[in-house]
Order: C-alpha cells, then structure tokens, then sequence
C-alpha cells in the first residue's frame, strides 16, 4: 500500500530534551492511525511534527526525515504554510476563533485566495454536512462561533480543517474535553471521512483507538514500541509494554 | 487572639469601600468645581469666537482648533507607528536581549516628564529642522511623547490574544502577516483603542511640551507651520498671568467636557465593536 507519510528516524529535541528517539514508521492513506500512549510519552510532538507546529516554538529540533508524498517536509525551501494547507489539525481544545461559524469555515479557503461567494457558501455547507453539523446550525451561520457548546465547537474545528480541502487530517485527542454524545459524532464523522483522508488521531483515550482506527500505534517515553492493525494490537500485542497498557494495567 | 472572619470580612469590605468612596468623591469634586465655575462663561459664542484682548474678552474658538490640530497630528504620526513597533516586537521578533532592552527603553521613556520632550522638540524640530513655532513641531513632539504609551498598550492588548487562535491560524495555512491581519489585530483592537485613547488624553492636557513647540499665538493657524495655542495653555497662560480667571474656568470646563466626549464615543465604539464578534 502506498505510505503518505514515511517517518524516517525521528528524533526531536526541546530544550536539549530528547522527546522522541528514533521513530520510524509508514502512515498508510485512507486510513485512521490511532496513536496512544501515556500522557508525556511524545505523541502530541510526534503529530505536531507532520505539520511543522512544532517550529513555531522556540527551542525546538529535530533530526531525520518526513516524507509526504515522497517529499522531505523539512527540506529547505519546502513551505511551511503550502504543507499545512494540505495537513490540517484539529487540537485537544476546540478553539472557535472570535468570528461567525461562516467566518471560521472559510477562514483557510480565504487564505487560499477562493473569494467567489457560492464557492464559499458551498464549501461551508459541504463541510458542516462532513462534520455532522449541518443541520444543527444551518439556519445560525452568522452566530459567533465561541456560543456554540464545546462539542459544536470541536465539531466546527474539524468543519474548518475540511473546508481547507487536505489530504491529511491531525487530531489532538479531539474528545478529551467532550461528552460520549459528541463524541460519537466525530468518530462517526472520522469513519465517514477516511474514504477521502488519511487521518491521525491521538487519543487518550483507548477504547477510541480500538473503536474507530485502522492501525495504531503506542507510543511510550518518546519511543514508538509497536504499530500495526487495531485488532492485533488490541489482542496480540507482541510487547509486553503494549499489553500492560491496552489492558489497563498502567497509563 | 485571632479575629473572627466575620469581623474581618466586615473590615476588608470597609476599608475597601472607603476607599473607592474616597477616590470617586476627589473626582467628582474636582469636576463639579471646574464645572461649576466654569459652565456659565460657556455658550456658543465662547466657544466659537476668538479671543480678544489677550483672552481677557471673546471666546476660545482658536484655541479650540489648536486642542483638535495638534492631538490629531500627534496620533495620526504615533498610531501607525506604535502600533507597528509593537506588532514587530511581540510577533515577528524572539524574546531575546536587545526586545528586552528596547522594551526597557520605551518604559523609560514613557516616565520622562513632558518638559523634557518639550525641550528636545525645541531643540530639535524647532531649532535644528527650522520648523518654528508651529502646529507641525508640536504635533511631532507629541507625538514621540505618547509613542511609547501606545507602544506598551499595544504589546500588551496583542500579547492578551491568546495563543490557541495563533495557532488554529497557522495550522490553517495563514502566514504570520495573515494571522497578524485576520485574527491579532482585530482581537487586539480594544486593548489598542485604550492605548491611543491614553494618547490623545495626555496630549489635549499637555501644556509644557506644547508652550516650547507650538507656541501660544492667538491667531487663527492658516497652515501646519503656524504658531497655535492648545485650551490646556490657554488656561495656563489665562490663569498664571491673572488675565481672566472666569475664562480660565471656562476654557478648563470645556477641556473636561471633551476629553468626557470623546471617552464616551471611544466607549462606545469599543462596545458596538466587541458586541458584533462574540
């Protein structure tokens, strides 16, 4: 199966501390990797790498390579603002910015250069339908977003990564501030949209790995310890590490 | 022995209180007095004919289009340039040593009395560029007075912005000039309103900065290198020098009553502005 993104030997640094070690592997497209692993143990840095987040603070680096598409996304002339027009994320809190839902939808296709106004309209119905929101806001468009509850909100967030029309989608444990009901709706949206994306999704939370990804992968102290299907790692892991923490024992 | 915290309850809402209370009454003490002595000298034709016999007669009219003209030139030169000293330094520029200095810098300069900037624009604008006595060498002196009022001010309202909306802007594909653009400055905006507002405070009340850079004529300017006369000076010059003091009072109640007008449209600007996006 064709990698989208190929992980090469990933080692990132903050402050001097090494926060992941040598991570390699291969990220399938149209698929959902669920990334797990305790708190502290580099998953939120490692997904933050695939968009070049992480440089927006100072004091990061890193060694190796990411290739998307065969690309090096860190090799000099490569853009950062062109990678992160095709890799979208959704963060652990959503964050309506302080403007209409219209206004958070076409906020990317704006900054794409799109100014036709059907085109617009069509990409914020098309992208709330994806997010499962439509109907709930159809008729409030210019509602600020920040009145919306918190799981409308993270729903809107991951509304504003599709209206960008990615080839990836990053999640940032989307539903760790959120109610089972809200929940449900984006891992719902997820497996809809996994036809069309490569999705990412940390998660705290194991079940929703076991629930909803293709692959995972468990992460522990900035080591990546084991990848493969959901149903083997689930059952069969091959570490013990893997087993301690899938069955509960520690994390 | 330990008090009750009943009674310190009791206490703290008491000095508290008084305090506050202390503070409004000083206030509107001062307001009502000028008020008081100064509201029967004002009606239309003081505000609107000029001043004869060195202002011991005739209204203000002149002094009123200097308080307008100077202020306005001071802000239309610092506003531009603050508020993109500021942008610079909090979004474009790392933390290091010299930010540190130059923040140290523009804190320091905010402290100097005025007469100090009133000296330098003397010298510099009136003497070494040759401007004069003019509107234009005392809006420009004004104008490096409150740059780093508004400087500060604007660092802080941008940094107040949080940081989750920097970074749903960058994940989204915006540049850092977009994400200054599109989602800073408009957050940024009352923060920044309040800093030019404290601008134009400290320049329509500013007398000695003004006496050494625009002068004290009379006369109706006919362009930015005539000499001007603000109404904080004219009140200074009308009362120091015994010439009236009913008009003093007069010209003192019309100062406060802008400066009140002016703060309430900012208000109420602000107010129609945060309503709309929340």
């Amino acid at each position: 199966m064709d990698a989208k993104f190929d992980i090469q030997d990933l080692n990132v640094y903050w402050d001097g501390n090494l926060l992941l070690k040598k991570v390699t592997l291969r990220i399938p497209s149209c698929q959902i990797l669920g990334v797990i692993g305790p708190a502290g143990s580099g998953k939120t840095t490692f997904i933050r790498s695939l968009d070049r987040m992480n440089e927006l603070e100072p004091g990061f680096k890193m060694e190796g390579r990411i290739l998307l598409d065969g690309e090096d996304i860190y090799a000099p002339g490569y853009d950062a603002v062109t990678l992160r027009k095709k890799v979208g994320m959704v963060f652990a809190l959503p964050v309506a910015l302080p403007m209409s839902i219209y206004e958070n939808i076409v906020y990317g296709p704006r900054l794409a250069g799109i100014r036709n106004h059907d085109q617009l309209g069509g990409l914020v119905e098309q992208s709330l339908q994806a997010a499962f929101m439509w109907d709930e806001v159809k008729d409030r468009l210019e509602m600020s977003g920040l009145r919306l509850s918190g799981g409308q909100q993270q729903r809107l967030c991951l509304a504003r990564v599709l209206a960008m029309e990615p080839e990836v989608i990053l999640l940032d444990e989307p539903c760790s501030g959120l109610d089972p009901i809200s929940t449900a709706k984006i891992e719902e949206a997820l497996t809809a949209l996994k036809k069309k994306y490569t999705i990412i999704l940390v998660t705290n939370n194991t079940k929703q790995a076991a629930r909803i990804a293709d692959q995972t992968a468990f992460f522990l102290m900035g080591e990546l310890i084991e990848i493969g299907p959901t149903d083997r790692i689930f059952t069969a892991p091959i570490h013990k590490q893997t087993d301690d923490y899938v069955t509960g024992r520690f994390g | 022995m330990r008090i009750r915290p009943r009674y310190t309850q009791w206490l703290a809402v008491t000095i508290l209180g008084g305090a506050t209370i202390l503070t409004l009454a000083v206030l509107v003490f001062i307001i009502v007095f000028v008020l008081e002595k100064g509201l029967p000298v004002v009606n239309f034709g003081f505000l609107f004919t000029n001043a004869e016999d060195m202002g011991r007669a005739g209204g203000i009219f002149t002094t009123l289009i200097g308080t307008i003209v100077l202020p306005l030139l001071a802000i239309i030169v610092a506003a531009p340039l603050g508020i993109s000293t500021a942008v610079y330094l909090t979004e474009y520029t790392v933390e290091t040593r010299a930010t540190k200095i130059i923040r140290f810098g523009t804190d320091c300069l905010a402290g100097i009395p005025s007469i100090i900037f009133g000296l330098f624009g003397f010298i510099f604008f009136v003497t070494t560029l040759g401007l004069g006595w003019s509107i234009l060498s005392g809006g420009l002196t004004l104008a490096v007075m409150i740059l780093p009022t508004i400087i500060r001010t604007t660092e802080e309202a941008v940094k107040a912005v949080p940081k989750s909306y920097r970074q749903v802007s960058f994940s989204l594909g915006a540049t850092r000039w977009q994400t200054v653009k599109r989602v800073i400055l408009p957050n940024a905006l009352p923060g920044i309103l309040t800093g030019i507002m404290l601008g134009i405070g400290r320049s329509i009340g500013e007398t000695a900065a003004v006496i050494f850079t625009a002068g004290s004529s009379l006369r109706m300017p006919s362009s930015v290198f005539d000499s001007t006369r603000t109404m904080a000076v004219h009140f200074y010059i009308l009362a120091r020098e015994g010439i009236s003091s009913e008009n003093a009072y007069g010209t003192a109640a019309t100062l406060i009553i802008a400066v009140l007008a002016i703060n309430l449209t900012a208000y109420w600007m602000m107010g129609r502005f945060i309503a709309k996006r929340s």
